[in-house]
């Protein structure tokens, strides 16, 4: 929005006598989630990324719609079993159905994702307005513990404390990611409600005499928010590429858990003999990941005026 | 500029203690006596085990082990040992030289393709390069390091076979495979960074100016034109070697390297953690000197930054 309007005043400025506007456009189109809808609907990578993700986040909510068979049933009898009619991806090294696995494989990972990323959206954008708005040392503190956490990248460090626990559910695992990832979010968020806060309708709800947390909710938040949901959902790719790769090294989600992460780490043992194993739930983590990366990145470059340019 | 550096490292010195104290935090986590852990099965006196406590530091409060440990980190270079009674150094110096190598042809491929990549696209900005080079960017940036692991392993190690699958022993061919799959998606970062500031430069003023002189095309894209674009592009560069160390844990661990990301997923497996803080804490000093070394640059090579 303040891009906008110093355009235009610079605009006005150097043109002495615009000429005047046509004045077609309907009441609606004024809105910034208008406009948003409107671009997106034209990018092929949001829709393509956005039919992905409701069929990765059905199968995530309901995979009996999807399985073929129980993911628990598991007879040693049919062990390694090349993909057939019968078990359309093979069957893996405990004799179960490798499709309905892999299948139920999706509920750990979304959920972790989820997760984490709505929580460091709450937390830390909170944390991200309340240093903005109020700044001096609250900002200045704020700042201190996210360079503190910026000092160990997250995946080393989630590593680090994941290995202490013995067990670890999705809960755990979200927990440390949370721990590790929210002063991004925190950063993302004060940087975007500076850029609005020096607006004139901010000024001008203080000068009417509006409290801090109406003036925050009703003409700060709104603005501020665009970027920040955009990489929000970028971060859940991210964020489910994280809890993959720590399960993968043996540190994240463990068994009896059904988890992408367990099936890989599983089929590297069999690299060369049933390279399918790893096909499989390679292909279903890359989907997932790419859905949410290419959306939140369709949303962000929409949401954002500065990043139009591109 | 004294004054920011000054600023800088008085930032700096509370961010490092306070991130390596964070890592060492997690020996303190472990759950059970290690010296009983080390006894093993067989009976061990109160003298030797006293003794050993003692060598360990394990009397003392949380902060004063921490204390002597890094002590002993920067005065000597001693980062523990593990409880076989080998010093964590040794197992450093052995796996330094696969990272520092895996790490160096990452940076190089990402540096050059990157930025040839960027270069194309933005040059030839809406013909077939550039269209092919944003699909390209697209899709690699989205998927997860993971994935592109596995996928490079399995269709040019396994199926194809031009590149060795796991370990090092075939010398430099075997850190080509792991080396893309590390920059991968830094190397779409870049080309992606470089296309927009060359597109934005590429219509500025004094590269019109040099067009209008008569100056050659090729000249005016080099010698004008990036000059300007590469100074983010520089710095991703510089902060992305500091990232890449934590990368290294999981392309080593797909590709069976022995080098210190290895030999971090290899020390959780067996449980010895003496060796991941170790590791991790290298990694994380390296990783807080470097971002030091790229905004000073920054500051540097943008005076903008300095005044702020």
């Amino acid at each position: 929005m303040t891009e906008l309007n110093r355009s235009r005043a610079v605009a006005s400025a150097g043109d002495p006598a615009p000429a005047p506007e046509p004045k077609k456009r309907s009441q609606k189109d004024a809105s910034l989630w208008m406009d948003t809808w409107r671009s997106l609907r034209k990018n092929p990578w949001f829709l393509i990324s956005t039919v992905l993700l409701l069929v990765m986040i059905t199968m995530a909510l309901f995979p009996q719609l999807f399985a073929t068979h129980d993911p628990r049933e598991c007879f040693l009898g049919r062990s390694r079993q090349e993909p057939s009619a019968e078990h359309w991806f093979g069957t893996d090294i405990q004799g179960c159905d490798y499709y309905t696995r892999v299948i139920y494989g999706a509920g750990n990972s979304i959920a972790v994702g989820v997760i984490v990323t709505s929580s460091i959206l709450v937390f830390g954008s909170l944390l991200g307005l309340i240093a903005a708005y109020f700044g001096g040392w609250v900002d200045a503190l704020l700042m201190r513990v996210t360079d503190l956490i910026f000092a160990i990248p997250y995946l080393l460090g989630a590593l680090v404390f994941l290995a202490v626990q013995q067990d670890r559910n999705v809960w755990d695992v979200a927990f440390i990611l949370i721990v590790f990832t929210w002063p991004t979010m925190a950063r993302l968020m004060r940087g975007s409600v500076f850029s609005v806060i020096h607006n004139d309708y901010v000024t001008a709800a203080r000068a009417l005499g509006a409290g801090p947390v109406t003036i925050m909710r009703r003409h700060i938040v709104p603005n501020a928010l665009g970027p920040v949901v955009g990489y929000a959902a970028v971060y859940t790719g991210i964020i489910i590429g994280a809890e993959a790769t720590l399960t993968f090294l043996g540190v994240g989600l463990q068994l009896p858990a059904i988890s992408w992460g367990l099936q890989l780490n599983d089929a590297q043992n069999y690299l060369q003999q049933m390279p399918h194993l790893l096909t499989f739930p390679l292909i279903f983590v890359a989907i997932t990941v790419f859905a949410f990366t290419t959306m939140g990145e369709a949303l962000r470059d929409a949401l954002d005026p500065k990043s139009k340019k591109r | 500029m004294t004054g920011y550096i000054i600023r800088r490292l008085l930032q700096f010195i509370p961010v490092l203690l306070v991130a390596t104290l964070i890592v060492y935090a997690m020996v303190f986590l472990m759950p059970g006596d290690p010296i009983r852990a080390l006894a093993g099965d067989r009976p061990m006196s109160e003298q030797v085990q006293a003794q050993l406590r003692d060598q360990y530091n394990l009397d003392d409060p949380f902060l004063v082990q921490y204390g002597k440990y890094m002590w002993g980190v920067f005065t000597q270079g001693d980062f523990g040992t593990t409880f076989q009674g080998r010093p964590v150094l040794d197992i450093i110096r052995q796996g330094l030289p696969i990272t520092l190598t895996l790490a160096a042809v990452a940076f190089v491929f990402q540096a050059v393709i990157g930025t040839i990549a960027g270069i194309l696209a933005a040059v030839y900005k809406d013909s077939f390069v550039d269209r092919f080079v944003q699909v390209s960017l697209v899709i690699v940036v989205a998927l997860p390091t993971l994935a592109i692991a596995f996928l490079l392993q399995l269709t040019f190690g396994l199926n194809l076979g031009w590149f060795p699958i796991a370990g090092t022993r075939e010398g430099f061919v075997s850190y080509i495979l792991p080396g893309i799959v590390l920059a991968a998606v830094s190397t779409g970062i870049v080309a992606r960074m470089l296309r927009s500031e060359l597109i934005e430069a590429l219509q500025s003023d004094y590269v019109r100016t040099a067009t209008a002189k008569g100056m050659k095309r090729s000249r005016v894209v080099t010698r004008h034109g990036l000059r300007n674009s590469l100074i983010p592009v520089v710095t991703f560069l510089g902060a992305d070697l500091a990232t890449m160390l934590a990368g290294t844990v999981l392309v080593e661990s797909v590709f069976n390297m022995q080098g210190l990301g290895g030999q971090v997923f290899r020390s959780i497996q067996a449980q010895e953690n003496t060796i991941v803080v170790g590791i991790v804490i290298l990694f994380v000093l390296f990783y807080v000197v470097v971002n030091l070394i790229v905004d000073l640059l920054y500051a540097v090579l943008d005076p903008r930054i300095r005044y702020d």
